[in-house]
């Protein structure tokens, strides 16, 4: 069963539809406790990252998240917060991955936010198993997690090659909106829940 | 590579679709869920639900059916339509809705984009314009067009960029309904003076006036509706026909 974070970080309506649509069952995590319920951790979140790191810290969810040794997937802001510093509100994120989220430069002549369909270029990885390589996922953000090919597991291409993907051990991370990305990001959901320790 | 965006609109009143939408396999053509779905599967990438709900008391219908839309749609989709606080937008994204488009609301007070901005992100906030060219100047006009105010649409879009607004839907009242192509000479002029993704609407008749619009324009999506409400523009044919045109798109 997989448990979502639930630290009041933007709306995480899309994400549970999306897992009753694939009949897998979930519950929500508002305290250390909690954690031990679920064999599976989804870390959602929108808006600003500073803001929702402030908001993961209020809930004392912070180490104990850290410790976890269970299959643990972050999303959007939720992968942003696992990274160790964000330019957004240059906060401390929780270090788990030691990248920076840095802000599009828009010199580069790109918009700002990346929003829509991009092609995202994956490693052999369970996460993207039954996946086509290079199929298009939705992403919609301002700031991105910088390539780094010991944790990269998927790129992407906007002004600069980025991570759309990383992972460390039980840790993954997706910059894009599985539960928006059509079949493929409900294939990557299903292949989250499939993984084991 | 980043890819062109196509998106059906829909009108919606009391959480019903209405405008005649005229697919052929569809038991009920104003089930907004059935025909979102439909869409999905064609291959949109994304859903824009203009919501023309009268009055106040019905606006619960239209949070119902955009929870039963969140539900069911696997792609994005934006509510817009009568949203002038941000407590009517918070109720929108607990539902579902991954952006909300305002219009008049925001002439009338646009510290509200500001206030959207900053309680929800830039990517929340769809800034939609209706623009008519009057007196040699392009205006923004209000109430569906019939209502012009002494704004300069360009001048109007770059102050929303300032604000927060994260992207712009730039409807042309003189091509809209026209089926004559998209105002690609303002569209190009308003692409160049702002950074953040435009959404072309208004005159779309052909898939050449989507190739048109991509390739002369910087714009990053493509809106219509009855073209593809009355099936005469299919959406996988117009995907295939923009990736032989060297348009990037989601096929």
């Amino acid at each position: 069963m997989i448990g979502i974070v639930n630290y009041g970080a933007g709306n995480i309506f899309s994400l549970t539809s999306a897992l009753q649509r694939l009949q897998l069952a979930y519950g929500m995590v508002d305290t250390e406790a909690d954690l031990d319920k679920y064999s599976h951790i989804i870390i959602p979140g929108v808006g600003h990252a500073g803001t929702a790191m402030k908001k993961l810290e209020q809930t004392g969810l912070v180490e104990p998240l850290k410790k976890l040794r269970k299959p643990v997937l972050g999303i959007c802001v939720g992968m942003q917060l696992l990274t160790r510093h964000s330019e957004e509100g240059d906060a401390d994120m929780m270090n788990i991955f030691p990248l920076e989220t840095k802000l599009f430069d828009k010199e580069k002549h790109i918009k700002i936010p990346h929003m829509g369909w991009n092609n995202v270029n994956f490693k052999n990885n369970l996460l993207f198993e039954g996946v086509e390589n290079q199929t298009q996922f939705y992403f919609v953000h301002s700031y991105f997690i910088e390539y780094n090919p010991i944790f990269d597991i998927a790129t992407v291409d906007y002004g600069v090659q980025f991570s759309a993907a990383i992972q460390k051990d039980n840790f993954y991370a997706v910059q894009f909106h599985p539960e928006k990305s059509g079949a493929a990001g409900e294939r990557l959901l299903k292949n989250f829940s499939t993984i084991t320790p | 590579m980043l890819s062109k965006r196509i998106i059906p609109c829909l009108d919606v009143k009391d959480g019903r679709t209405v405008k005649g939408v005229n697919f052929v396999d569809l038991k009920d053509a104003g089930d907004p869920v059935a025909l979102a779905a439909q869409y999905a599967q064609q291959g949109a990438d994304e859903l824009v639900f203009l919501d023309i709900t009268a009055t106040h008391e019905r606006r619960d219908t239209t949070i119902d059916m955009v929870k039963a839309v969140a539900r069911e749609l696997n792609i994005p989709f934006t509510i817009g339509g009568g949203i002038s606080s941000v407590a009517n937008a918070e109720a929108l994204l607990n539902a579902g809705a991954d952006k909300i488009s305002i219009n008049s609301a925001a002439v009338r007070n646009p510290a509200l984009i500001e206030e959207l901005a900053k309680a929800f992100g830039v990517q929340f906030v769809v800034l939609a314009v209706d623009t008519k060219y009057t007196g040699g100047k392009n205006l923004v006009h209000l109430n569906g067009g019939r209502l012009a105010t002494e704004l300069e649409t360009e001048t109007w879009i770059k102050q929303a960029e300032e604000l927060g607004a994260g992207e712009i839907l730039l409807t042309s009242m003189d091509h809209d309904g026209t089926k004559q192509g998209f105002d690609c000479s303002l569209l190009d002029k308003i692409c160049r003076s702002i950074n953040i993704p435009v959404i072309a609407s208004g005159g779309a008749g052909t898939t050449a006036h989507f190739t048109e619009v991509f390739t002369q324009t910087a714009v990053d999506a493509a809106l219509a509706a009855s073209v593809f409400h009355f099936g005469e523009i299919a959406i996988p044919d117009l995907k295939q026909e923009l990736n032989k045109h060297g348009i990037p798109v989601r096929l």
